[in-house]
This record gives C-alpha cells, sequence and structure tokens, in this order.
C-alpha cells in the first residue's frame, strides 16, 4: 500500500530530480529543487484524508456553481407566483421562495457569488499583506516599526464591525465587499511574512545572493520570498474560508450582496422571521449547509496544506 | 514588572489615537453632511441653501477635517460620544444600557467555550492519534466552519420551536417580573452558540500546547519518581499547558465581538450588536462611531492584559 501510493507520486514528476546529479549545471539544480519538493507536498497532502475530502468537495462545488445552467431546469431570476413558497417538489427539487424562484438554482448560482467573494478577497489582502510584511521585514528601522503600528492599529478593529461601518458607508455591493474584506485583512499576512523575513535574511544564501550583486527586489522576491511562502499559502487558505464567513454574515444581515443576486448569506435572511423558520426549512437549511460544507472542505485543505507545507512541523 | 506595563500602555496609545483618526476619517467620507441627515429633506428646500450652509458653520462643518477631528477628540476624550442622529439621546447614554447584556453574554460564551475546549483538548493531547482525537479535530473544525447565524437558527428551530424548552429571543420575558431563571433560560442559546465558535481554537491550542509540555524533561522526571499518571497530568503536566492559553482567549476576543454583533441580531438580544446593527441601518454616524471606538478599546486592552497576565503567570518571560 504504502509503495504503491510512493510510485505514483513520484511518477513523472520527480524524474528530473533524479536524474541529472551534481556535474549538471547551477541552474539545472536549482529548478530540480522545487519540482521535487513539490512532488513530495502533495504526496504528504495526499496522506491527509481529510484535506483530500475537502479538494474533491470544493472541487465538486466549483464545478456545478460554474456549471449552474447545465445543472438547473429554472433561471435563478425567473420568478413563478403561482408556485411560491411550495415545498420540494419534482419541478423544483428544493421548492420555491416567496417570489416563486427556483431555491436549487439560486443555490448553485449562489455559490458563484459566495466562492468568488472568497478567493478575491483574500487575494487582495494577500497581495497587499506580502509587499508590507516583505518590505518591513527587509529594510527593518522605521519603515517596519511604521508598518507594523499600522498593523496593529488594523488588527485592533473589531473587524466585523469596522466592516460594516465601511460597508454602510460605501453602500452595500458585492464589489465592495470584496474590497473592504481585501482592504483590511491584509495585517495577518503582514505579521507572518515580517517575521519570516527577519529570522532569514541574515541567513547564508541571502548574503551570497547580496554578494553576487542582486539588487534589493531581487533578494526580497526571488530569494526570500519562496522561502517563506509556505505559511502564507496555509494562512491565506484559511482566509479564503473566514472570507465566505464574512461575506455570509454580511450578506445575512443585508449588508451584503444586495438582491436579487443571490449568496448563500442572503438566503437566509428570510428566516429571520419565525413563520419561515418553523413552516419552511428547505429556503434556509440548504444555504446554512452549503456554506459549512464550503467553509469546512476549506478549512480542511488549509489543515492538509500545513501538515505538507511544513514537514518539520510537529501534529 | 511595572516598568513593562508602563511600556505596554505607551506603545498602545498611537495605536488609540490612530484608531481614532480611522473612525473619523471613513465616517467622514460617508456621503450627505450632519445638517442634511437631521432634518427633514423637504424642510431643506423650503429653508434654502443659504441656511443649510449657516447651520454648517454655527456647528463648525466648515471648518478642514483635521481641525474638527482635534475638536471631536477632545470632547470624546472628556467622555462626550455626542447625539444619536436617531433620537437625539446622548451616545453614552444609549452605549451604557446596551454594555452589560453584551459583556453577560460575551463572558457566557467564554465560560461556554473553555468548559467544552479545555477537556476535549487536553483529553486528546493524552490520547493522541486515538480515535476520540480524531473526532475532537473534526468537532473542532466543523465548530470554526458552521456560520454562527445559521446555528443561531438551527437551533431555536431545534430547542424553541420544536421542542420548545427554550425562548425564541431577548432576554427576558416581557411582561413577567424579571427572575434568575428566566433571564438564564434566554441566555442558554446564543451563549451556547457563541461559545462553541469560540471553543475550537481553544480544542487546537490546549491539544498542542499538552503535547509540548508532555514531551517536557520534568514530565519525564515525575514519571521517573514513580508518581501516579492522575498525578503528573493534573499537578505537573496541566498547569503549565494552560499558559500558553491565556494570549489564545486574549487574541482571539475580536472574533468573540465579531461574533455577538451577529448572535445578538439573530436572538434580539438588546446589547451593542442589535444597537451596532440598527446605526448602520439609520446612518446614526455617532453611534457607529462611538461603538467602533469602544471595540477598539476592548480589543486593545484585552491584548494588553493577555501581555501582562502572561508575563505574571510565567515567570521566565523576561520584560523587554
Amino acid at each position: 500500500m504504502v509503495q504503491d501510493g510512493s510510485k505514483v507520486g513520484t511518477g513523472p514528476l520527480a524524474t528530473p530530480a533524479a536524474g541529472p546529479q551534481a556535474s549538471e549545471s547551477l541552474t539545472t539544480l536549482g529548478s530540480a529543487a522545487p519540482q521535487r519538493r513539490r512532488t513530495s507536498v502533495w504526496q504528504r497532502f495526499r496522506r491527509h484524508r481529510l484535506a483530500l475530502i475537502g479538494l474533491t468537495i470544493l472541487v465538486l462545488l466549483a464545478i456545478v456553481s460554474i456549471g449552474a445552467p447545465l445543472f438547473t431546469q429554472h433561471g435563478p431570476y425567473s420568478v413563478d407566483l403561482r408556485s411560491a413558497r411550495m415545498g420540494p417538489t419534482s419541478s423544483h427539487i428544493l421548492g420555491s421562495d416567496p417570489a416563486g424562484r427556483d431555491v436549487f438554482s439560486r443555490l448553485l448560482y449562489a455559490g458563484r457569488v459566495s466562492l468568488s467573494v472568497g478567493i478575491v478577497a483574500v487575494a487582495i489582502y494577500t497581495v497587499i499583506g506580502v509587499v508590507l510584511g516583505a518590505v518591513a521585514g527587509f529594510y527593518g528601522g522605521w519603515v517596519d516599526s511604521t508598518i507594523m503600528r499600522l498593523a496593529d492599529i488594523v488588527l485592533a478593529f473589531p473587524s466585523l464591525l469596522i466592516i460594516i461601518t465601511v460597508v454602510s458607508v460605501l453602500g452595500p455591493s458585492l464589489f465592495n465587499i470584496m474590497l473592504v474584506i481585501g482592504l483590511l485583512g491584509w495585517p495577518p499576512i503582514t505579521r507572518l511574512l515580517r517575521g519570516e523575513f527577519l529570522s532569514l535574511r541574515e541567513r547564508e544564501f541571502i548574503v551570497a545572493a547580496r554578494a553576487t550583486g542582486a539588487r534589493n527586489n531581487r533578494l526580497m522576491f526571488r530569494h526570500l520570498l519562496p522561502n517563506a511562502i509556505a505559511p502564507i499559502i496555509v494562512a491565506a487558505t484559511f482566509g479564503v474560508a473566514n472570507a465566505i464567513l464574512l461575506e455570509a454574515g454580511l450578506s445575512f444581515l443585508g449588508l451584503g450582496v444586495q438582491p436579487p443576486t443571490p449568496s448563500w448569506g442572503s438566503m437566509l435572511t428570510g428566516a429571520q422571521s419565525l413563520t419561515v423558520l418553523e413552516s419552511m426549512p428547505w429556503l434556509w437549511v440548504p444555504p446554512g449547509v452549503m456554506i459549512a460544507v464550503a467553509v469546512l472542505s476549506i478549512n480542511f485543505i488549509g489543515d492538509g496544506l500545513r501538515d505538507a507545507l511544513d514537514p518539520y512541523l510537529s501534529r | 514588572m511595572g516598568q513593562y506595563i508602563l511600556r505596554r500602555l505607551v506603545i498602545s496609545v498611537p495605536v488609540l489615537i490612530g484608531i481614532t483618526m480611522a473612525v473619523y476619517i471613513i465616517v467622514n467620507l460617508a456621503p450627505g453632511d450632519p445638517v442634511t441627515a437631521m432634518i427633514d429633506p423637504e424642510a431643506v428646500i423650503n429653508l434654502g441653501p443659504e441656511w443649510v450652509e449657516d447651520q454648517k458653520r454655527k456647528l463648525g462643518l466648515d471648518r478642514p477635517l483635521p481641525v474638527r477631528y482635534g475638536l471631536w477628540l477632545s470632547e470624546v476624550a472628556q467622555g462626550n460620544l455626542g447625539f444619536s442622529f436617531n433620537d437625539r439621546r446622548s451616545v453614552s447614554g444609549k452605549i451604557g444600557e446596551r454594555i452589560w447584556p453584551t459583556l453577560k453574554l460575551m463572558i457566557a460564551a467564554e465560560g461556554i467555550a473553555l468548559v467544552i475546549g479545555l477537556p476535549i483538548g487536553i483529553m486528546s493531547a493524552l490520547r493522541q492519534y486515538s480515535k476520540g482525537d480524531y473526532i475532537a479535530t473534526i468537532f473542532g473544525f466543523t465548530a470554526i466552519s458552521i456560520p454562527s447565524f445559521f446555528l443561531a437558527l438551527g437551533s431555536i428551530y431545534v430547542f424553541a420551536v420544536v421542542l420548545g424548552w427554550l425562548p425564541t429571543a431577548g432576554m427576558r420575558t416581557l411582561g413577567t417580573d424579571p427572575s434568575f431563571i428566566d433571564s438564564f433560560k434566554h441566555l442558554i442559546l446564543p451563549a451556547s452558540v457563541l461559545g462553541l465558535a469560540q471553543a475550537a481554537p481553544l480544542i487546537r491550542y490546549s491539544r498542542s500546547s499538552m503535547l509540548e509540555v508532555l514531551r517536557q524533561d520534568y514530565v519525564h522526571v515525575a514519571r521517573a519518581k514513580g508518581l501516579r499518571e492522575t498525578t503528573i497530568i493534573s499537578r505537573h503536566a496541566l498547569r503549565n499547558a494552560l499558559i500558553p492559553l491565556v494570549t489564545i482567549i486574549a487574541l482571539d476576543l475580536p472574533r468573540l465581538f465579531g461574533g455577538t454583533i451577529i448572535v445578538e441580531q439573530v436572538f434580539a438580544w438588546p446589547g451593542m450588536g442589535t444597537l451596532a446593527i440598527a446605526a448602520v441601518r439609520g446612518y446614526d454616524y455617532p453611534v457607529i462611531m462611538a461603538i467602533n471606538l469602544i471595540g477598539a478599546i476592548m480589543i486593545l486592552c484585552s491584548n494588553l492584559m493577555a501581555d501582562v497576565l502572561y508575563a505574571i503567570i510565567d515567570p521566565r518571560i523576561k520584560y523587554t
């Protein structure tokens, strides 16, 4: 079993790493090393059963969301008042909402919104966080203390509250949600990367690179960053899960994605009324389950990545 | 020690000032101005633009932003948080009556989180890689992955609607005399929903902290002396494993505060969260600013508390 697994994993990807030996030039060795590493990361990731299940579910969710028109009979906006508030039937497998729209169809289209908010928002703050963290950790001094005080300020805000405040000022919309989460989420990434840079920047390989005349930007982004990226990838993965939860919460409060666009969070808004809660569970249970499943899958993937990217970390 | 606390306090001051600036700037980005916000749009048309300009001058709104910020800050420093746009009541009065319910909810939630989180975390460390450990990990991940409002709605459905054991919303039954049993019943659901989400990081960190301690030499020494396993765990390992958790609890308070906002909304809990949502929906900026400020101060205090408590509990920490 173990042998079988390792064979599949080391197959085509590992050959260049195993082939050329010390006689090869420096550049070949340089390109071979990350490839070997990638192989072993995937192998370790595969061993994390929950992460693998999470990845499978997430891919499935992405496919049905992107390909939503293929899997639904009704459009997410097609109103049919004659069949409003109906329980699950053969035509509407998850029933219909007060406007007679198909819940199943809205559920799939909502996946597009929720998943993309998570990914875009985290992409924004990861880029900001990486740049600020790299600059702070590399240059130190007053640049470092200015950036870190700024991070302290942003971190000291109760995040949901400040996001609600900014969204209310800018006006709630899909774009603003991504922007606000993206602009306020960077401090943890910055702190992480700064710490990594501080511990790496005096190491021999950096001193060597500097001696060869590498400029600061090259040192930061070609030499230091690849060695410090692992915890950032893990943090960003958990970040996507959190961003999806945040978007869901905001949309649930009516401060996020605006109707008629469906989002998992906004589909639950109606359940604040006791009649919906009591007698129309098909309206609020499926979107809630979808959020939980998507977030749980991403969290498992994050956990798998954490184990896979850091072989020295004790579980 | 005193010097250490002082230094931490001094570092917090620029952060606090930065927070006030950020809040002030964000709120000033809002469209419209207090004059047009406070009076009937029809009346504005009748009174004419000159009148509006005149009022703005009287209120000092024609002055540059930094000057206005300075004036506002000096008022806030004297405890004047302004007046609500909606009902003209003082913001400090409004918040004063809301802060206790929120604190009550947060303390109850953190208590539940500790009662759930610590035993599970420690048990899974003691039986590492067992089935129970595996289940505890999945439980922890599930607890942070279910959105709090969904859990809240689900718990209302099960315990209030179907079973009828607990009330659906509010802090006490209206029209009855306040009694301990009644308010306790109202507290159970919101505090449990919040507590479950807070328990997840506690499970994770108490587990890894316990594993770390169990590997230490002094635990091996205790074993070698032939002490009973329960004594080793409770007297030697547990006490040391709990130290880092002080920091985890304090640093996780912002998340608890965020969770409180949503959970209060679902349970119609008369706290700061429902006040904040109402203020945001009604564009009541003085209230929004005040709640942000108080939230930020709470978080700064809890961070400070974490540092200080950590230094007190663990004498190995150097005060630098």
